[in-house]
Formats: structure tokens, C-alpha cells, sequence
């Protein structure tokens, strides 16, 4: 399998009131496509930073990253938001929904910046909510959704433009344990059907869901697990 | 994102939060009303100026005497001028091609129904050549007319309706402070008004008989005449023929080289203009209104733009992190400050129409609705738009997306 994300020495150090913080202190790993891999981490361990680079958000001080074989240190802004647009799609916690904005309109909204028809982004946009189980809800507002559905419209947007990977930061955090387990069975759905899903979390329920662990402290790689090593 | 959808994205922000996008546009639409009707107001005041120069003809002089100023006191009376004097610089001046005097008396006319008080002018049979003026009934007197001071009468068209009614006046025998006269013609209608008189309540007389019957004689100068019309040739430097005609004028009345003219000489052209002063300065009112309007107004504009970039940081940070550039963030928000003014444009662009229409009626000055006002309204509020809904969009643009995702 082609890895999708490629990380080498990879380094982020802000500095705060003076203090050099590193957020990221040499990390190095390689995800394949295809996986279904989770990233924990207590707060401050450098997974929210460590995602922001997977995302495409920002970029390391030093170290190389490449997300589907090309290296974000050489690209533009305009090429890491096209990136963004067709290679990741992102889930958030708080689900992140356009409020008074249709269930459809919220998962046409990525293709609205790439090139294509709107009737075509409208087809897609049906597809993407019919493989999260939501067509018959295409017209209700977010209020009118719960939130196992709100994150399910969510994940029909970072769907909808068939990326290589999807990257999830604590989908779960904000819904209760009977819908959390419906979403990671969505990814993992998902992932059967070639979709690389990154999972960012703190809890341990939700990592066991999924086929690897990468445990992060201090800006350091501490364990990387895998099903069928556990197993 | 293509324009379109921008446009549309911008529509529905705006539509959220409707009253307060009305009022953010209140300053854009009375900036834009201004300017309406400072447009329609300055080409109607343009348009009448040219008309009546074409009318008048803008090739005629008018001179007057007026008192002299030294050393900061106006000094004795009017002194008039002489038919002598005019016949003169006739002769004198190349490019003349006819010339009249003009002499004025207050008198009563008293006719067989009615009495009718107006101003009554003596003027040379040359009268309705150099001052463009039709006959529409009878005919204007002749040349022998003057010389040997028949008593005919032209009346102005006021006096026709006013006094006769609908029979042609033609023929009628008056009296004019109680000299018989025969009414020979009826004038064209001006419909004109000039310091608040009506210019086609006169009438016109030859000027011996006016001067000897009615205006009477000042014994210093016997061919006095109050004021001088001069029609030059087509085409010719009016101003030119001005500076001329003054020259000739100072030779004629001994003044000396330093001292103040007693006399003044204006072309028609800047005699229109003056008369439409008053619309001018209140044009420069409006355009002072309308630019106040348009920078508060635009500064509304820039304010509710930056509160709606605070408010919808997260929506920001959203749509980077599915893909937009900061090119697409700008200009949604560019769009939407530009629509909102647009908006705004539009409404002050009726009211500017209403507002022009009542100031006809209320002030009876003339305006100009012309296609290009809608024009006008549409770039000056894009402009404001663009100019206002920058800094804001910038500020949009140059959000980090990770910050503004996690904006609480």
C-alpha cells in the first residue's frame, strides 16, 4: 500500500511569552492508504498541532511532510487549500454546520470552491448523504438534526469531493456513547471502501475502534500500535 | 467560488440579518438621493442655461449704466446713455449687425373692458431681430415708425390673455396713462420670468413716442435711452466684442484710465448663468450633503462588515479548512459590503427621483432625468462598496483558519 501521509523529523516550535514551546519534537511515521488509525494524546501531547499539519492548516518549522505524495513545504496557500478542498476532509467536534444552511447545502459547500457545474455538485452532494443514511433529511436545517445526524451531514461534506483522506478531530466528543458508536461504524464503513480515516481523540473506547493507535506525549511519539500486533 | 454563487452567498448573509442591514444602508441611500438630485438639478439648470443661450442668441450685448465706485462709495445717479452714443459705436464697432435702445416707463393701461398696470418699453424697430423675438399676431413696428413717434403698441402675451382674453387684441385702441395708442401686434410668448416678473407682461412701443409721452424728458441728455442692445455677427469672440465695446464706451463717457466703469456690459450667456446661480450653490449643498452621506454612510458600511467578520469567524475558518483560498473568503465579503451598498444605491436612487420631481414643483427649477442617473447611482455605490468593504474582506482573508475554527 502507497502511503498517503508521510512524516520525517518533524518539528513545530511556537514561541509563547518568550518560551520556545515545541509542539511537535521530531516526529517521524508513515499512514497507508487505506488505513483506519487513530492519534491520542492528552492535551498539550502535540495531536492538535500533528493534525493541523495532516490538514493542511499549517506547516512545520523543519522536518518534511508529504500528504498524497506531495510536499506541503513547497506548496503555496492556494495549493494547500485545494488540498484541503479535494485530498482531506475534515470532521469536527462541533460538527461545524453552516446554521439556517440546508443539510444539502452544507455538503455542496466544498465544491462550491472547485471548478464543476451545480447541478452536478448538487448530484454529488445527494450521493455523499445517501452513503451517511441521510438523503430523506437533504432539506432540514441543522436545528432540525440531531447530533449523531448533524456529524453524519459533516461527514457527507468531507465526503462529497471523494477524498483520499478523512481526518476527524474528536467526531465523538460532543454526542453520547450509542451515536458515537454509530459514527465510528460509519467510518469504519467508510474505510472498507477505501477511504484512509484519521481519528483524532483522547478517548480510549473510541481508539479501540479503530485498526491502529499512534500515542503522542510532549510532542513525542511514545507507542505506535497496531491491531494485528495486539490482536 | 464562482461569482455567482458568491453573490448569492453574500444575498442570504444580508437576508439574515434584514433590519440591520437596512439600516447599515440608510447613510448610502441618502448620500446616493443626493447625488440624484444634485445630477438632475445641475443638468436641468445646464439644459435651461443652454436653451435660453440658443434662444437669446450668444452673440448679443447688453449694456446698462450703474453707479461707479471710487473710493469705496458709490458715487451720483445712473447716468444713461444717448441714442447718439449708440449709433455711434454701431458705426463704430466692425462686427455689429443691428442695435436697439431701450427706454422704460410704469404705466396704467386702460383699454375698453379693463385697467391693467405694466411696464411699457421703447425700443427701435430692430427690436425683434436682436433679441430673437417673434411676432405671433399683427405686426412690430417699422423704422419710420420710431422717427416720426407713432402711437402703436405691441403687447406681450400676458397683457393679450390677461386683458383681451381670447380676441386677438389687433386693432384695439388703449390708452396708456391716458395717451391713446393702437395696438398693431402681439409678441410671441417668452415664458420667461425674471426677478420675479413676468417678461411677457409688456409692452413694446417705439422709443421716441415713449420717451416723449410716457418716460419723459431729462433735459442734460434729450435722446436719453436707459439700457443698449448690441447683436453682433455669428461666430465672432464674444468676449472680444465685449472687451471692445467697453473700450468705445469709456472713450464716450471721459473715463479716465483707473476709475470704474458707470457702466456694464454682459453678454446673455452670463446673464442666463447668474439667473441660475441659486441652483448652482444649492447643487454644491448637495454634492457637500452627499459626500458627508456617502463617507458616514460608507464607514456603516465597513463597521457592520467588520462585526460580521468577528461574528462568522468559525463560518471562516470552516470554509478554509474545506478548501476556499483567501481570495474566495475576500470576496464574499467584498460582495457582500458591495450589495448591501448596491442596495442601498437603488432605494436612494427612488427617493433621489421623488426628491428631484418635488423640488420641481416646489422650487420650479428644472431638472433632467436622464438614463445615466441609474448609471450613476449603481458606480457611486459599487465604488463605495468596494472602497469601504475592502479593509473588512482583508481582515477576513487574512484570518489564520486554525484560529478562527477554534473562535468561541
Amino acid at each position: 500500500m502507497e502511503a498517503v501521509v508521510t512524516c520525517r523529523e518533524l518539528y513545530k516550535i511556537y514561541t509563547m511569552g518568550g518560551q520556545e514551546v515545541r509542539a511537535l519534537d521530531g516526529v517521524s511515521f508513515d499512514i497507508h492508504e487505506g488505513e483506519f488509525i487513530s492519534i491520542m494524546g492528552p492535551s498539550g501531547s502535540g495531536k492538535s498541532t500533528l493534525m493541523n499539519m495532516i490538514g493542511a492548516l499549517d506547516v512545520p518549522t523543519t522536518g518534511s511532510l508529504r500528504i498524497a505524495g506531495e510536499d506541503i513545504a513547497t506548496m503555496t496557500p492556494d495549493d494547500l487549500a485545494s488540498l484541503r478542498n479535494r485530498t482531506v476532509g475534515f470532521v469536527f467536534q462541533q460538527f461545524n454546520l453552516l446554521r439556517r444552511t440546508t443539510a444539502l447545502d452544507n455538503v455542496k459547500l466544498p465544491l462550491l470552491y472547485r471548478d464543476g457545474s451545480l447541478d452536478e455538485a448538487k448530484i454529488r452532494a445527494i450521493e455523499a448523504l445517501r452513503r451517511v443514511g441521510l438523503e430523506d433529511r437533504m432539506d432540514h436545517h441543522p436545528s432540525q438534526l440531531s447530533g449523531g445526524q448533524q456529524q453524519r451531514v459533516a461527514i457527507a461534506r468531507a465526503l462529497v469531493n471523494n477524498p483520499k483522506i478523512i481526518l476527524a478531530d474528536e467526531p465523538t466528543g460532543a454526542l453520547d456513547s450509542q451515536t458515537s458508536e454509530d459514527i465510528m461504524q460509519l467510518f469504519s464503513e467508510l474505510n472498507d471502501h477505501g477511504v484512509t480515516i484519521i481519528v483524532v481523540t483522547h478517548e480510549q473506547e473510541v481508539a479501540d475502534l479503530t485498526r491502529r493507535i499512534l500515542r503522542l506525549r510532549d510532542g513525542h511519539i511514545i507507542a505506535d500500535e497496531r491491531e494485528d500486533l495486539v490482536a | 467560488m464562482s461569482f455567482v454563487n458568491s453573490f448569492f452567498t453574500a444575498l442570504q448573509a444580508l437576508r439574515l440579518n434584514g433590519l440591520r442591514s437596512l439600516l447599515t444602508t440608510l447613510g448610502i441611500i441618502i448620500g446616493i438621493a443626493s447625488v440624484i438630485v444634485m445630477v438632475a438639478i445641475g443638468n436641468g439648470a445646464r439644459k435651461s442655461v443652454e436653451e435660453q443661450i440658443e434662444r437669446l442668441g450668444s452673440s448679443m450685448l447688453t449694456v446698462f449704466p450703474s453707479t461707479r465706485a471710487s473710493r469705496g462709495q458709490a458715487s451720483g445717479r445712473f447716468m444713461p446713455f444717448s441714442e447718439k452714443t449708440m449709433y455711434a459705436l454701431e458705426l463704430e464697432l466692425p462686427d455689429v449687425l443691428a442695435v436697439t435702445g431701450d427706454i422704460s416707463a410704469q404705466v396704467t393701461l386702460v383699454s375698453a373692458e379693463t385697467d391693467w398696470a405694466t411696464t411699457v418699453r421703447g425700443v427701435n424697430a430692430t427690436y425683434p431681430l436682436v433679441r430673437n423675438q417673434l411676432v405671433a399676431d399683427g405686426d412690430f413696428f417699422a423704422a419710420e415708425d420710431v422717427t416720426s413717434g407713432r402711437r402703436y403698441a405691441v403687447i406681450g402675451a400676458t397683457i393679450q390673455r390677461e386683458v383681451f382674453g381670447e380676441i386677438s387684441a389687433v386693432g384695439a385702441s388703449i390708452r396708456l396713462n391716458n395717451v391713446p395708442f393702437e395696438v398693431i401686434g402681439v409678441l410671441a410668448a417668452t415664458g420667461e420670468t425674471f426677478r420675479g416678473r413676468d417678461s411677457d407682461d409688456v409692452i413694446l412701443a417705439p422709443l421716441k413716442t415713449v420717451r416723449d409721452r410716457l418716460a419723459g424728458n431729462w433735459r442734460p441728455v434729450p435722446d436719453r435711452i436707459d439700457s443698449m442692445y448690441f447683436l453682433f455677427r455669428q461666430g465672432i469672440d464674444i468676449d472680444e466684442a465685449k472687451a471692445d465695446l467697453e473700450t468705445a464706451l469709456r472713450l464716450d463717457r471721459n473715463i479716465e484710465p483707473g476709475q470704474n466703469d458707470n457702466f456694464r456690459v454682459l453678454s446673455f450667456a452670463s446673464f442666463v448663468q447668474a439667473r441660475n446661480e441659486t441652483s448652482k450653490t444649492f447643487s454644491y449643498l448637495l454634492a457637500a450633503a452627499a459626500g458627508i452621506s456617502l463617507l458616514v454612510g460608507g464607514i456603516g458600511i465597513m463597521n457592520i462588515m467588520l462585526v460580521s467578520v468577528t461574528e462568522r469567524t468559525r463560518e471562516i475558518g470552516l470554509r478554509m479548512a474545506i478548501g476556499a483560498r483567501r481570495r474566495d473568503i475576500m470576496i464574499q465579503f467584498l460582495i457582500e459590503a458591495v450589495v448591501l451598498c448596491t442596495i442601498g444605491g437603488l432605494i436612494g436612487l427612488a427617493l433621489g427621483l421623488g426628491g428631484a420631481y418635488a423640488i420641481t414643483s416646489l422650487a420650479e427649477w428644472e431638472i433632467l432625468i436622464e438614463p445615466s442617473l441609474v448609471i450613476i447611482a449603481i458606480v457611486t455605490s459599487l465604488a463605495v462598496g468596494i472602497v469601504f468593504g475592502f479593509f473588512p474582506a482583508r481582515q477576513a482573508a487574512r484570518l489564520s483558519p486554525i484560529d478562527a475554527l477554534r473562535y468561541e
